[in-house]
This record gives C-alpha cells, structure tokens and sequence, in this order.
C-alpha cells in the first residue's frame, strides 16, 4: 500500500501541515493583537527577519543547522518504535570527545584530518552515548526515554565537571572552559556565506538517513520491528542489534551536532554548547512525524521562528517569550494536524478510502 | 453515526505522542529561560520618526529584563542612558543565549536597526562572538561589561566596563556583622571565579573589621542560574543558623525569598532585592549603570569614539566613580550599623581604606600578604584571586 502514493494522498501530507501552519498564524495573530501588537505588522516582520533576505535566509540556516542532526537522534529510533529523549546529552558526549580529539591532535596534523578525527570521535561517543539507553531498553527492560532522559544530566554535569576542573584553561576568564582547539581544525562557513559547514552536514546526515530507513532491507527491519516488534522476532530479525545499531547512529547524529559547535562556533568546551539544541531536536523530530527529510524542513521552519524572536522585541515590543508562544503554538497546531490524516474525503482515493481511513488511526 | 464519532477521537497513540511533544516543549521553554515582560523604552513609534541623526544603541541580555539581577541592573542603566540622553534610540533583545543566536542578534541590530553603538552585555557573549563581529563590523562600537579588553590583542571598536563592586559587599559586610549577634554569616555562590571569590572574602573582610570572629558559610551551586539549589543552600544556612544570607548567581531572587521565609536576614546583590524580602533585607551591593551609560552616552552623542581614542578601552571603577553603590537601608538596621556602613562607604570612596590589607591568610593558612603589603582595589592581582581568606567557611575546589 505504501508504494501506490498518489496526489491525493501526497497533497494532504503537504496541506494539512501547511493549514496548521496557517491556522497557528492566525491563533498567533490573536495573542499578539492582544498584547497590543498589530498581528499584520507582526507577520510581515516575522517573514522579513525569517526568510525576506538572503541574509535573513542565513540568520534562519544557522539557526537550523544544528537542529537538522539532533532532530535524527530521536527520528530514527522513533522508526524502531523508542521514544529517545537524549539528544542533548548525545550532543554534549560528541562535543566533549570532538574537543578531546582536536586538542589532543592540537596542530601535529593538517586541520582537514584533525576536523575528520573530530568527526569521528564525536559520532562515536554520541553513538555509544545513546547505544547505552538502547542497550538498557533491549537487556534489561529500562524504559528508554527515563533512561536517556536521564543520561542529559550526567552528559552536563561531566562536561562541567571537566571544563571547571581537569581540562580547563586557566587564562581564559570568561567562563570556565577548555583550551581552545587550534585555529587550523576550525569549521569554517560555506563560500560568499557566513553560515558554517554546520547545515551541509545536518542534510547529508538527514538524506542519509532518510535512504537508510526508507530504502535499504536494515531501514525495513527497523520499521518492521518498530511496527510489531514480536512480529519481527518471530520473523527471525536480530531485533537487539537493531536497537543497538539504530540508536547508535541516532546518538552519532546529536554528537556530530556537538562538534559542529565545537569546531564552528564556541572553538572550545564550554557550557554553552548546552543551548537548548537538543530538547528542540525532539519538537522537530515529533513535528516531522519522524521523516528524516520532513525533519530538514521543520528545523527551517523552526530555525525561521527563532529567527524572527529577535524583532519581535525590538520592532513590536513584545516580551521575550513571544517567540516561545509563537514556537508552542505551531507545533500544538501541527501535532493537532496529525490526527487529521484521513479524515478528509477529499484527499482519500476512491477505492482505497475505507482502508486508509483505518491505517492512519 | 459511530463512524462520525471516531472522527472527534484521538488515539491512545496520539494522546501519548501530543504529551510528550508538550512535555518536551515544556522543556524548552524551561531552558530558553525567556517569560519576561517589562515595559521597554526602545519602539515601533520611535522607528517610523526617527530622525536621522538619533543615534542607535543596542542593548543585549542573557535573560529576561526583569530577573532582579544581573540583566535586570543593565537594564535599569539602558533606560536611564535613553531618558537622559536626548537623540539615542534603544533597541533591546533578551534571552539571548550565548551562541550563534548573539552573533546573529548583533548582526539584525547593525544591519536592520542601525545600531551604531552595541552592548552586548553577558560575559560570555565576549569571545568568540563580540570579537569577531567587531572584526566585521569596524565602525560600530561594541561595549562589554567585564574588563575583557587587551590592548593590541583585540580590535579597536572593542571596550570594556567593570565596577569593583567588592568594594560595596565590604560594606554589606560591616552591616551584616553589625546585625549578627553570633557572627554567622552564609554566601550563597554560583561559580568558583575569581570574581565571586573576590565578594565572598570582601565581604568576609568587611564583617570581620566589625567582628573578628565572624565566619562566612560558603556554599557553591555550580551554576549561574540553578533556583532548586540555591534555595536548598538557603535552606540549610537557616537550619545551621545563620543570621544573614547573601549571594552571587544571576538571579538571586529564590535566595531573598527563601531566606525572608524562614526569617533570616538578607544581604543582595546585583540590583536592589528590597520588594523581595521587606523584613529582613538590610542592604546589598548594586551595579549602578545608569552613571556610566548616561555618561557613555553623552559622549556618543557628542560624536566621540573608541576608534578615535575618545572614550577609553577601558572604563573600570568602584563606589567613588558610582560603577556600584549600595541598596537604601532596610528597615531591620539599627543606627549602629548604619553608622558603619556610611562611614566604611566614606573611607573607601576616599580611599583611605584599602580592602585587601596584610597581615592576609587564606583560609587554609598559607599567607597572601604580609603586614606592610596591600593590593589596592585596582590591582590586577585581585582579579586572579583562587583562596578564600581566614574566616570563610568552605574550599575553592
């Protein structure tokens, strides 16, 4: 059934989030007139600072870089049927390890290795990171999303324990950090742009994904197992190295988001690569519906609103947390949005209408 | 009929998939610490008459406008520059985390508001972010509170404020050990950094001029802000009987209150915590910004610039120079203590008191300054401080 995709039914998945959209927009709209802002003012300020400009598009890239690799942290082990929570502590393990890489190589080799051995380290340790609540959930039975919920706050606690201790840099007094990784290894942005390697990564990552879940007999163990996970075991999948392996590529996507923020941005450890990146990789992830490719999208989207919170305070006066109103209301409107799949005739193929309105439930 | 019913529910799967979204957009909101309104002086009116010559300024906070901290002292000073300054347009944005989000904020106010002058006003928007729009940016001026600034090191459009506002926890100090019969002093602390070192052994020093054998109960939260931490601190100086509570975290809102509750005296910080604890505040140490930017910007205003050499890269300074001052007296201070206070205020600001005076021991015994040393106030040797001294109870690791 999942082959025969016609218009109709590829029209819905675009018009029902697009209406949601609308609708928050409009609910958005409301709460600003009664804040004392004029909602059409309101919007057009929101396009401009979000998508009126190439430099705007920049500011929105950039915020949505990030969010594109721990969005995958709970999309793909959403396809295994686990609910991962982790993306903060997978990002923050991938950090740690991409800054003890990169100082430990410190300038011995050309920066282009140095960046790569980065990579490396922090795909690994944010993949073991969240392997361990996937290892938990499969041999021991600990509910997954207590357990890497759990495993953000050991992740913060040992970045701060390290960069107020071991491997802090003593000469630098802003705030307690690590040395600073040498400036050879630094990510830099893409050309004529100021937007870092960051976003090439968070779509390589996301098509990847998206052909693995999707197109490869592994990405169809996976769902199977996610749809039915005695189903699978009796049809012989291996459905433990499964877990293991789905949540291993899920905790490396986070962890490579922590070393683009190390390499691109902070250029040494501190605590602020724990900005929140992580918690909104789950809103992005739920918002997509788990979709490696809808999850690019939704961080744009999201990278937009946060985009435009800026000049909703400085244009318009709002208070600060408008962005976040704004943020809650378009994602309770999408998610709302989901229940609607299948309850329109209009985009149910004649023949098949009973049955999806059944399948979608 | 039942058909239509089915369509208005939602599946024991959806219900669970909405909570968690929720839950986990409750999370966010949570850490994106923003849920603040305050009224701001900036504008939609001012943006449409705008004269040309009104000068744009930008101001940029790590939290919310009204956190009774840290932000709240800086925009306190915000609003008094535009009040006084006559041709400045303030543009503001707050909950500004210290990422990409700064960097990208700076840039909107330079290229969409058209601020020429910018204060970015956390200490850890400084490196790498100020630096490098700085870099970019060359004709506009960046301002950071913290006296980061390195001649030669970085670019010229960068300048650097910060008040010695150790000098008014001493005098917190003299008042909290005038009103504490056994001496007992807490300090509730964010951070091990020689800043916060630096007002825990002022403070410590100024309650021992009164009292020799006042002792301070230093307890660490880890965090600038950490509001269940700082009130299980608070909590426990109550139950070990201390008489007056202080601290250095962002916000330190939950310290004034819990300790109000449990009937200890308070001493504040950053901004005046008076509205928060009406009984027990008895004074407390304050940024006073709004001296330096009204200063700051006259001097904008009038055209002078970091570039030309007309403003200094580095502005630093204590009570005498008004960078600090202390909260109006509470109503719980006797006469005495006032008396103290005003007159350790008096010796500072005419400098004939020297805070950190040998003979000087840390708290583990070793000697920092032996009887004819001193460090005045600004030595830079203070700003690398990692001891405690004799009388504080706790340990800088």
């Amino acid at each position: 059934m999942a082959s025969t995709t016609t218009w109709r039914r590829s029209l819905e998945a675009v018009a029902l989030p697009m209406g949601a959209v609308l609708a928050a927009l409009v609910i958005f709209g409301v709460f600003c007139a009664l804040a004392g802002a004029n909602p059409l003012a309101v919007y057009g300020s929101i396009y401009r600072a979000a998508f009126g400009s190439w430099s705007a598009w920049q500011n929105t890239l950039i915020r949505a870089s990030p969010l594109m690799l721990t969005a995958l942290c709970t999309a793909l082990p959403a396809r295994l049927g686990l609910v991962i929570i982790g993306n903060e502590g997978a990002l923050v393990v991938g950090g740690l390890a991409a800054v003890s890489v990169g100082l430990g190589l410190g300038g011995s080799l050309p920066g282009s290795l140095v960046l790569l051995a980065m990579a490396l380290g922090s795909l690994v340790a944010g993949g073991l990171w969240i392997m361990a609540a996937g290892a938990l959930r499969h041999y021991r039975g600990v509910n997954e999303t207590i357990s890497s919920l759990l495993l953000n706050y050991i992740a913060i606690a040992l970045l701060s324990h390290l960069v107020q201790g071991p491997m802090r840099d003593p000469a630098f007094v802003s705030k307690p950090s690590s040395f600073e990784i040498d400036a050879s290894a630094w990510l830099g942005t893409l050309p004529t742009t100021r937007v870092h390697w960051g976003l090439i990564y968070g779509l390589v990552a996301s098509v990847l994904a998206y052909i693995l879940i999707q197109r490869t007999t592994f990405g169809f163990a996976a769902r199977t197992a996610g749809g039915n996970v005695r189903a699978a075991r009796i049809a012989g999948l291996p459905v433990g190295k499964l877990t293991l392996a789905v949540c291993f590529l899920a905790g490396s996507c986070a962890g490579l988001a922590g070393m683009v923020e190390v390499a691109a941005v902070q250029r040494r450890l501190n605590e602020s690569i724990v900005s929140n990146y992580g918690y909104a990789g789950i809103l992005v992830a739920f918002v997509a519906r788990h979709n490696p490719l809808a999850t690019v999208l939704v961080s744009v989207l999201l990278g937009g609103i946060l985009a435009a919170g800026g000049i909703l305070q400085r244009s318009h006066d709002l208070p600060d947390a408008t962005v976040l109103v704004f943020q809650g209301i378009v994602f309770l409107c999408v998610l709302y949005s989901e229940s609607l799949y299948g309850r329109f005739a209009f985009f149910q193929e004649r023949e098949a209408q009973v049955e999806a309105a059944v399948a979608s439930v | 009929m039942s058909d239509r019913n089915r369509s208005f529910r939602l599946s024991r799967r959806q219900v669970m998939r909405g909570l968690l979204a929720t839950s986990a957009f409750g999370l966010t909101a949570k850490f994106g610490t923003g849920c603040a309104q305050s009224p701001s002086s900036g504008g939609g009116a001012a943006a449409d008459g705008a004269a040309a010559e009104e000068l744009v300024v930008g101001f940029i906070y790590v939290g919310p406008k009204d956190d009774f901290g840290y932000n709240q002292a800086h925009a306190e000073g915000a609003a008094a520059m535009v009040a006084d300054v006559p041709g400045i347009r303030l543009v503001e944005e707050a909950s500004v985390p210290e990422t990409t989000a700064v960097a990208e904020t700076m840039r909107s106010m330079i290229e969409i508001d058209g601020a020429k002058v910018l204060f970015p006003t956390s200490f850890g928007y400084f490196d790498p972010h100020i630096l490098a729009l700085a870099e970019e940016f060359p004709d506009v001026q960046f301002f950071h509170a913290g006296g980061l600034y390195q001649e030669g090191v970085h670019p010229k459009n960068v300048g650097s404020y910060f008040g010695y506002i150790d000098e008014a926890q001493y005098v917190a100090g003299v008042v909290a050990a005038h009103m504490s019969p056994a001496g007992k002093l807490g300090f509730v602390a964010a951070k091990p950094i020689p800043q916060v070192l630096r007002n825990v052994n002022s403070f410590t020093l100024g309650a021992r001029s009164v009292n020799p054998a006042a002792t301070t109960q230093v307890i660490f939260t880890g965090e600038w802000a950490e509001p269940v931490k700082e009130a299980e601190a608070t909590n426990s100086m109550a139950d070990q009987g201390i008489e007056v509570i202080t601290c250095h975290v962002d916000s330190p809102k939950v310290v004034m209150e819990t300790a109000e509750r449990r009937g200890v005296m308070t001493s504040g910080y950053h901004a005046d915590q008076s509205p928060l604890a009406p009984e027990g505040y008895l004074t407390g140490a304050e940024w006073d910004w709004s001296s330096i930017y009204t200063e700051l910007g006259q001097e904008f205003v009038a055209g002078k610039t970091l570039m030309a050499g007309d403003i200094p890269h580095v502005l630093r300074g204590g009570l005498a120079d008004n960078f600090c001052k202390l909260s109006p007296y509470g109503p719980a201070v006797s006469d005495e203590a006032k008396a103290g206070g005003d007159a350790a205020v008096a010796a500072i600001e005419s400098g004939e008191l020297v805070i950190y005076q040998g003979p000087l021991k840390t708290n583990t015994g070793d000697e920092v300054l032996s009887t004819d040393q001193a460090l005045k106030t600004d030595n830079i040797e203070l700003e690398k401080m990692d001891y405690f001294v004799e009388g504080v109870i706790g340990s800088v690791s």
